[in-house]
């Protein structure tokens, strides 16, 4: 009965400007394809003697990690220091805040020291929806993994790989291997390729690990790893957590790598210029050979370099879509949900 | 609850499904008894209601409610959710066992009774515990709950896991005639989940509970039921595959009657877009084809009774990301609101939408109940179909979790009588 918004209110200022990165789904092509150009101009700040510009000068960003998490962290503790903000990291486990109300509690003591950007992960999807729809619209919240529902940056970095590799999404086949039932990235990056303009965006995996109805995101589907792997341009193997072992979901890694591990005789499959991504950190042997992983197609270490550069990217687009906001003109806050009073 | 004085309710449309009867009359209660039905009564002294224009119908049963006494005083109080109740147009409140402590003692069911019949709003009918502590392993004293009026016996949402155990307590319910009542879910196939296994779960990254969770658990129920020919009741039906099942037991001759909550006719998985927590409930909306067959189910009679599956929470209760939110509706408030809803939307019948909420229910568990009976203790609501509301204006029920407070309902209770005493009166 309630729909999805189609403009998307916690994300977007009336204008269509960035506030909040919370989900790919519900954003325009050309918000994507913003985030995408800016980061290129943020590529080069690497190289630089001095690695700053001066985009979030006397911001306080915060990164609210209420599940462990090394490399995103890192990549937006150094996108946020690139753009010379004020960084504060607080890594929450997850047991002390379980409870609702002392989450709210802890937004409401990090809002009153006059923060500007929460970073947000957390181990319930839905999460950074909650944060966003609760804190006060003074700060901007940007998803940093929310459970199993989306990694926004995460995608957008796959994606800014895939611009620079391929150029373009109009005609790639993409195919997606391993556990998309757990994968907040694989669902980001379905939701990205398919409003970039992908032609065909492949899952790849034994059934339990699709996620039942998972067809209905705009996706082929296959079982068989040669068959989805058929031309394809872009290969993204997804990391398989050792607990889906314990939980009867696979008898074991060495049948899952027998199955759907991604080596140089399987990747003939794809198209001769395939490129081979994954987001990271790699089960060698498992759901990748090395000899894939270190391979000439592999362009996995390139995608840290640009994840740096898109979260940049991301950060500096919710800060100025907040400052160009007209005063008041800031779209209905919650959509349509009760809330008790 | 003490009878009042004379009652004349000038006018009505009396709505009866019981006796089939749907006329505009007259009513007269006389010591809180029903006495007399007809066209222009005439009663010196006592009291009148004009009823012009609205609807007569007998007290609301509502078959599956969760109270929160005794154990969760922050979620409100016998008084707080029977006043909602009446306001409501419910006199009778089937409770569940899984109260703090369980319902499976006399001095629990007398303590119910004592502080409902003290608050006074509403009959509070205790549903007993199938087994001691729900914790399916040793039968309660049926016999003995019983004898102190429970109506009923269930293991609420704790499933008895042991099949022998489970059979022998059927036995034992019907040695005594107990209807028992399945919340059927089976436990690990819907461990850690919070909404319908579809395709909104699939793109929110929710994890799911499958339709087969519920029939799994309801197949071995109906089965058992046959072997052992215990009368039996199902709450909170929510799938298509479950309505073909207990269309195809009741065929069968077996002794099984359901009831199904108005919010799962109403809603689908699609109301949980943008993570709304105020539509996480258990079990959860199911797909769109299953809410059209829930809707048939009823019009069939397959599902006999609709309930509210009221379930207040504390406010802190849904302040969490979704899936770390606690589940349930508050739904006293809008059972009768929102059937009257779903008629307006011609998906379901008028006499059928009330007989589901008065007559069926009571017919399910055995109540003396649901129907409009001259000599009676009378029980019954006068409600205004054409007036409507919001109902988080003059919300009552302790527990605000609702997602229908801002939404414009049909049907406002003008007048609640319950055994003969006036629970509720408003302009």
């Amino acid at each position: 009965m309630i729909a999805a918004p189609s403009s998307d209110p916690l994300q977007l200022t009336r204008d269509g400007q960035l506030r909040n990165f919370i989900s790919i789904e519900g954003l325009p092509r050309s918000v994507l394809e913003q985030i995408l150009d800016n980061a290129a101009s943020f590529v080069d700040v690497g190289d630089r003697a001095i690695k700053k510009v001066p985009l979030l000068r006397g911001k306080t960003v915060v990164n609210l990690f209420f599940e462990a998490s090394t490399r995103t962290r890192t990549t937006f503790e150094l996108a946020a220091k690139r753009l010379s903000a004020d960084v504060l990291n607080i890594d929450i486990a997850r047991s002390a805040t379980s409870k609702g109300e002392s989450l709210m509690d802890m937004l409401r003591n990090l809002e009153a020291m006059a923060s500007d950007m929460f970073v947000v992960r957390h181990a319930d999807s839905g999460a950074a929806h909650y944060i966003a729809r609760h804190a006060t619209p003074d700060v901007a919240i940007i998803n940093a993994g929310d459970g199993r529902h989306e990694h926004p940056t995460q995608a957008m970095l796959d994606m800014y790989t895939i611009r620079h590799y391929k150029g373009r999404f109009a005609g790639l086949k993409v195919a997606i291997i391993g556990d998309i039932l757990h994968s907040r990235v694989a669902r980001s990056q379905i939701h990205a390729l398919n409003i970039l303009g992908a032609e065909e965006v492949r899952l790849i995996g034994p059934k339990t690990l699709l996620p039942a109805d998972i067809d209905s995101l705009g996706v082929r589907v296959f079982t068989d790893l040669e068959q989805g792997l058929q031309d394809v341009d872009v290969v993204i193997a997804l990391r398989l957590q050792k607990e889906r072992m314990d939980s009867a979901l696979l008898p074991s890694e060495t049948e899952f790598f027998h199955l759907y591990g991604l080596t140089e005789e399987r990747l003939r499959h794809a198209h001769p210029d395939a490129i081979v991504m994954h987001p990271g950190p790699i089960n060698r042997g498992v759901e990748i050979a090395s000899e894939v992983a270190d391979g000439e197609r592999s362009v996995i270490l390139h995608q840290v370099t640009f994840g740096i550069a898109v979260r940049m990217a991301v950060m500096s687009m919710c800060m100025s879509g907040r400052e160009t906001e007209q005063p008041g003109g800031r779209a209905d806050h919650g959509g349509s949900h009760a809330t008790p009073r | 609850m003490q009878p009042r004085a004379d009652l004349l309710i000038r006018k009505a449309r009396v709505i009866d499904p019981a006796t089939g009867r749907d006329e505009v009359a007259d009513l007269l209660i006389e010591s809180g008894r029903l006495t007399r039905m007809g066209a222009s009564l005439d009663a010196p002294g006592a009291e009148l209601f004009d009823a012009e224009g609205l609807w007569l119908l007998p007290g609301l049963v509502d078959s599956c409610v969760r109270l929160p006494e005794p154990g969760n005083h922050r979620r409100g109080s016998l008084h707080t959710e029977t006043r909602a109740a009446a306001s409501g147009g419910i006199t009778h409140l089937c409770a569940a066992p899984d109260t703090d402590p369980v319902i499976d003692s006399a001095a629990v069911v007398r303590l119910i009774r004592d502080r409902a019949m003290r608050a006074g709003f509403a009959r509070v009918l205790p549903i007993a515990a199938l087994t001691q502590g729900l914790e399916g392993s040793q039968l309660a004293e049926m016999a003995t709950l019983k004898d102190v009026g429970c109506i009923a016996v269930s293991n609420a949402g704790h499933r008895v896991q042991d099949a022998l155990v489970l059979k022998r307590s059927l036995e034992y319910a019907a040695t005594f005639d107990l209807p028992v009542i399945f919340r059927p879910q089976d436990a690990a196939l819907s461990a850690g989940g919070c909404v319908h296994e579809g395709p909104v779960a699939a793109r929110l990254g929710l994890p799911g509970i499958p339709a087969v969770a519920e029939t799994v658990d309801l197949a071995r129920a109906l089965l058992l039921v046959e072997a052992t020919g215990v009368r039996a009741h199902f709450h909170q039906i929510s799938c298509a595959a479950s309505v073909a099942l207990l269309r195809h037991a009741r065929a069968q001759g077996l002794p099984v009657t359901a009831d199904v909550s108005i919010h799962h006719l109403l809603l689908d998985e699609s109301a949980i877009e943008g993570f709304n927590s105020f539509c996480h409930i258990s079990p959860p909306l199911r797909s769109r084809a299953d809410r059209d067959a829930l809707i048939q189910g009823v019009i069939d009679g397959t599902l006999d009774a609709i309930s509210s599956q009221h379930t207040p929470l504390g406010s802190s209760a849904k302040l969490a990301p979704f899936p770390s939110t606690r589940p349930g509706i508050s739904g006293l408030d809008t059972l009768l609101s929102l059937t009257l809803e779903l008629v307006q939307r011609d998906q379901l019948p008028l006499r059928r939408a009330i007989d589901a909420l008065t007559a069926a229910p009571a017919r399910c568990l055995g109540l003396n109940a649901g129907r409009l009976e001259d000599g009676r203790l009378a029980s019954l609501c006068v409600v205004d179909p054409a007036a409507s509301r919001l109902p988080g204006e003059d919300w009552l029920s302790a527990g605000r979790n609702s997602p229908w407070l801002d939404t414009e309902l049909p049907g406002v209770v003008r007048l609640t009588v319950c055994e003969g005493k006036v629970t509720w009166l408003s302009d």
